[in-house]
């Protein structure tokens, strides 16, 4: 009996990889502040994880996440160039993000730690 | 790969932000230029800011400057015979510039500029963490 690391890193590897794709997309409202009819953009985290872990069951790629998860932002104070990126949430958010990143990767560090200490037999 | 996108985002925003301080700089340079001629006068220019939508997701996109326009305020007349450039009526024209508009413009861009930058930083620090993965 094989050990499936798949299965062995559980949730982890797709929140990573979600993290940072809504790295890039928060990176690219802050670039666009200043930008005349720049809609601000964001990815519903829980649908968008369990969409990826659906097809994770099914054994497809990963790659299809982005486009159909991210939403435009509803703005608090609509400005009147048509932007709607908001500074001060937008940092926010990414420094969230950043902080949710790091704690995905200690976690798959954590069990890639447990799977080294069973193969080693400690 | 998303970190490389990102690093592409951000840089292209520094970029922008650092022609909008260009513009910004000649504008003050120049706030008191003087010319005889309306034609001739300097006018205060602005930089046009559009997101580059290349991307096959749509999610992730850069800025670009499209254009540097001029201002199409009017400029500011001066009847100053004494002059050496004053045409013969004595009129000398001045720029269109607001050094007030100009002094918060530069702010604003310095600070969306130093946005950029902590973005970066800390991409960096997120792609240093995963590199050292399954390390320790």
């Amino acid at each position: 009996m094989g050990i499936d690391f798949d299965k062995a890193l559980g949730v982890h590897p797709d929140a990573l990889r979600l993290r940072s794709e809504r790295t890039r997309i928060l990176a690219a409202n802050i670039a666009n502040e200043s930008t005349p009819g720049y809609q601000a953009r964001d990815i519903d985290f829980a649908a968008a994880l369990k969409r990826s872990a659906a097809d994770d069951a099914g054994g497809l790629s990963l790659d299809t996440a982005g486009e159909a998860d991210a939403l435009y932002r509803v703005p608090n104070h609509p400005s009147q160039d048509g932007n709607t990126v908001e500074l001060g949430s937008e940092q926010a958010a990414f420094s969230q993000n950043s902080s949710d990143f790091q704690t995905s990767l200690t976690f798959v560090n954590m069990k890639i730690r447990g799977l080294a200490k069973a193969i080693a037999g400690q | 790969m998303t970190f490389r996108h990102i690093a592409q985002i951000a840089g292209s925003a520094m970029n922008a932000q650092s022609v909008r301080l260009n513009t910004i700089a000649s504008n003050l340079a120049n706030a008191q230029s003087a010319s005889g001629v309306e034609g001739d006068t300097y006018r205060a220019r602005k930089p046009v800011f559009a997101a580059v939508m290349g991307d096959s997701t749509g999610a992730g996109s850069g800025v670009q400057v499209l254009d540097v326009v001029q201002s199409t305020e009017p400029l500011r007349r001066a009847h100053e015979p004494g002059h050496p450039l004053a045409n013969e009526e004595g009129v000398v024209f001045y720029p269109n510039v607001n050094p007030v508009a100009e002094m918060t413009d530069m702010m604003a861009a310095s600070r969306a500029f130093e946005t950029n930058v902590e973005v970066m930083a800390r991409v960096k620090t997120m792609q240093q963490s995963l590199l050292k993965l399954g390390e320790g």
